[in-house]
């Protein structure tokens, strides 16, 4: 898949897998693993920039006497899954178009 | 491998990066071959599951821009001392223009090989007018005054209409040739830079 495409695509789902309640890094992965394969250091790199974009926060927190880093999805980031539903009803009409000649032979 | 040998192997892997990204990083990586063994996974396999050091390095070294990485390498691993400051502004006249130096051989190398590739299309350029030139002046020639005379030009405009297709392949070919290196070059002065601690 074109990496641009790729790339926008799975900031989409990180948002998607913090909307509801925070997340930790392996969560993230396990919750998205049924749907699409990310590897850590994908992960990490997706983390970052949607931190610098403000679409989450995160948070240092205790666990079984060691520390984990959770992610809370903010307003901008919800903005942002709500912007992909929109965006992806075009998508679904480019594609038609693109298959159109498919379908009518 | 266990753990901490996987994260040492990390920390020098990507020892040319800011201090606090490689601490940043080497948390993650910790945090999720932790949470992995509490998962039931020996940490063998912990390890294994978040790929190799080699997977991550080469990851890394693709998303950071070269300019951050030359940064790093230059900047003092310690706060300078004043006499260190005294010396690099005494010494600014010779390093500066040893800096400068460098800077404009790689850039004239750089506009060396695409003068190179603007020749070889403006010598396409010049095959292609001749042909036309050659085919259409030929065919008036032949048609008016000097019949002799305008079928050899149609016929020299027919072989560099040839040539020019020859020409146009070896161009395409050449600056595809010139991207591919220029991007090789890159990768690998990256690879340079990041890796600094096993260069040394």
């Amino acid at each position: 898949m074109d990496i641009q495409l790729k790339r926008g695509l799975l900031d989409v789902c990180v948002l998607a897998a913090i909307k509801d309640e925070d997340s930790y890094g392996y969560k993230i992965i396990k919750d998205m693993k049924p749907y699409i394969q990310l590897s850590e250091s994908t992960l990490y790199t997706i983390l970052k920039r949607l931190e610098t974009a403000a679409m989450l926060t995160v948070r240092t927190a205790e666990h079984g006497g060691r520390l984990r880093k959770y992610y809370r999805i903010t307003p901008a980031g919800k903005r942002r899954i709500e912007e992909f539903k929109g965006e992806w009803q075009e998508m679904v009409s480019i594609y038609r178009f693109v298959t159109k000649e498919d379908t009518d032979e | 491998m266990n753990k901490q040998e996987f994260l040492d192997k990390l920390r020098a892997g990507l020892s040319g990066l800011p201090r606090q990204d490689v601490e940043e990083r080497l948390a993650f990586y910790a945090e999720m071959i932790d949470d992995r063994t509490e998962d039931g996974l020996s940490e063998a396999e912990a390890v294994a599951a978040v790929g190799t050091v080699e997977e991550i390095v080469a990851q890394v070294l693709a998303e950071t821009p070269f300019a951050k990485l030359a940064v790093e390498r230059v900047k003092p691993k310690h706060r300078l001392k004043g006499w260190e400051i005294v010396l690099l502004v005494l010494g600014s006249p010779l390093w500066l223009s040893l800096v400068i130096a460098a800077v404009s051989v790689i850039f004239s190398l750089y506009a060396v090989l695409w003068s190179l590739i603007v020749a070889l299309w403006s010598l396409f350029g010049a095959f292609v007018g001749g042909a036309f030139g050659g085919l259409l002046g030929g065919i008036v020639l032949a048609l008016t005054v000097n019949p002799p005379a305008g079928l050899a030009l149609i016929a020299a405009g027919l072989v560099l209409a040839g040539l020019s297709i020859l020409l146009f392949i070896g161009c395409k070919a050449a600056t595809a040739g010139i991207v591919w290196l220029t991007k090789r070059i890159l990768l690998g002065m990256k690879n340079a830079l990041l890796k600094k601690e096993e260069i040394q």
